[in-house]
């Protein structure tokens, strides 16, 4: 195969071998014994646009499922799903994009999707991913709440039903809600909070007109705390949004926009009081980096101190609210390693911080991101590449020295 | 430091690259318009394999004199190759990553005999 280079000047590589492509990520496995140290990755996708012959037939309604099957047929075209402005794959710079189609799988085996998986999650030493989509994130930019709903649905149901089951138990997942359709959140989570592989749910953040405070929400937070659950902001980039059309590189609209929507929902979680009044619900913050939170932890104890009035909920300070979460590590801006360790100790990283890779997408990051940081305890290396995330989904070690040292770093529990 | 040998110089067309293995070691060789150039395949970002992914122009942004820009443009007269985990983009005459030059990668000698090539490692 051919990937175009600059004008006229062709590369020729191989086809995509995820396991050859990530042969140095094994090596850094094997090199550091990660086979023992139990590593969850709480954030990590697939491409369910290339499954939607398969998850469309599960939509509910039919009028709506029509429109989407038939926009799917040849020569349509009609569009199932928002999609976004972008150059992810860097102008073919990050080879397993293009390449991706060429990858083959065992066609009498699993999900092509879980024997992708496999094959970087074993790289990588990952004992357990949390399988996100990819375009789906983009579903609270659809202007019809009905069809919000029903590719929810129908994504929960493939997801929990075809894909899960054929992982082993090493994929599980936080399912993506209809925000525009409280009713229709609060009845995914009864119908799909108790599913195997349901860690909790998650508000895919890009939404311009979110307000995670609205009280059409309480009865869906409460449903997920009730069971134990996770609830999970994961972030994105919007560029057709007015708020980023003055950028003119993707750069900015990607390194602004995962960070402006964490900042945006957790500034509205926070000062609404939702710490308070869910108290017993672990929240957790993907795909921003870490850089956005000393800003927003400072930026909002200074206006507190101000304006405590509005904020009447409120019995401490924002940044105490902010402390109690949880984050997602990826992608870590190891840039200034000083600015680095004091948001590690701003946001109580031993405790608070989740390893992520978001494999395959282009800015992932490895394990030894965080085991190869100088100024991080072995213990909460531990915690964060695993032990934390072990203890919040409950998902068990896979071999006994992983259990030791679950135990040793005091983050064992049974599951 | 021993010669290793990386292919035959009739077979290694331009625009190629070898990647060749020295212990625990890898070193890829590229051969760009009549040149040997050689480099670790561990990127200096995450250990990504570098030297496996495209080989491409560099990018630059013509300015005028009044500093209003012309546009961006592919600068011939350079080349980078780029590693395909994350895109770390490294300069092929010099190892240098082209968004700060002061990491580099390891460089290694090429020689040719005859119409052997060997790298130096």
């Amino acid at each position: 195969m051919d990937l175009i280079a600059d004008r006229g000047r062709r590369v020729t590589v191989e086809e995509l071998n995820t396991s050859r492509l990530l042969a140095h990520a094994d090596k850094q496995s094997r090199d550091r014994k990660f086979d023992e140290v139990l590593i969850v990755d709480c954030d990590a996708h697939h491409y369910e646009n290339e499954h939607f012959g398969d998850i469309l037939p599960y939509m509910e309604n039919e009028v709506f499922k029509q429109l989407a099957l038939a926009s799917r047929a040849k020569g349509g075209r009609g569009s199932v799903a928002p999609s976004g402005f972008g150059y992810q794959d860097m102008g073919g710079r990050v080879t397993r994009y293009p390449l991706r189609s060429s990858e083959k799988t065992d066609q009498s085996g699993a999900k092509r999707d879980v024997q992708l998986g496999m094959r970087w999650m074993d790289a990588m030493s990952v004992d357990y991913s949390c399988l996100f989509p990819t375009g789906m994130l983009n579903i609270g930019l659809h202007p019809q709440k009905e069809m919000e709903f029903e590719l929810c649905w129908a994504y929960a149901r493939w997801v929990t039903e075809k894909v899960l089951p054929e992982s082993g138990g090493r994929f599980y997942t936080m399912l993506c809600l209809p925000f525009g359709d409280p009713e229709g959140s609060l009845r995914m989570v009864e119908h799909f909070g108790d599913r195997p592989g349901v860690g909790g749910f998650m508000v895919t953040s890009v939404r311009d007109n979110l307000q995670v405070h609205d009280n059409r929400h309480m009865k869906t937070y409460a449903a997920i705390q009730e069971r134990g659950k996770v609830l999970a902001f994961h972030s994105g980039p919007h560029w057709g949004s007015s708020t980023f059309q003055s950028c003119n590189r993707f750069i900015s609209a990607h390194a602004l926009g995962f960070s402006w929507y964490n900042i945006l929902h957790c500034t509205n979680w926070v000062v609404n009081g939702m710490g308070e009044r869910f108290p017993k619900m672990p929240v957790l913050w993907i795909e921003a980096g870490l850089a956005w939170i000393p800003f927003l932890m400072q930026r909002l104890d200074h206006e507190y101190m101000l304006r405590p009035s509005e904020c009447p909920i409120l019995k401490k300070k924002p940044s105490d609210y902010m402390r109690d979460m949880f984050y997602s590590s990826q992608p870590m801006e190891i840039q200034d390693m000083e600015a680095l360790e004091t948001t590690f100790r701003m946001i109580k990283a031993d405790t608070q911080l989740l390893y992520a890779s978001d494999y395959p997408h282009w800015d992932f990051d490895l394990p030894s991101t965080i085991s190869d940081l100088p100024f991080v305890s072995e213990k909460a290396v531990h915690n964060i590449l695993g032990g934390t995330a072990h203890k919040l989904f409950k998902l068990p070690p896979r071999n006994e020295k992983q259990k030791a040292n679950l135990i040793k770093h005091g983050n064992y529990v049974e599951c | 430091m021993a010669e290793q040998f990386v292919a035959k110089a009739s077979e290694f067309q331009n625009g190629d690259r070898q990647i060749i293995r020295v212990g625990e070691d890898e070193i890829g060789i590229f051969k760009h318009e009549g040149k040997y150039y050689a480099y670790s395949n561990f990127c200096l970002h995450q250990g990504g394999p570098a030297c496996e992914g495209l080989t491409i122009a560099g990018v630059k942004e013509k300015l005028r004199d009044d500093k209003t820009s012309v546009g961006l443009y592919f600068d011939e007269n350079s080349m980078h190759f780029v590693c395909p985990w994350h895109g770390y983009e490294y300069d092929m005459f010099s190892g240098e990553q082209v968004a700060d030059r002061r990491l580099k990668l390891k460089k290694y000698n090429v020689v040719q005999k005859g119409d052997e090539v060997y790298v130096v490692a």
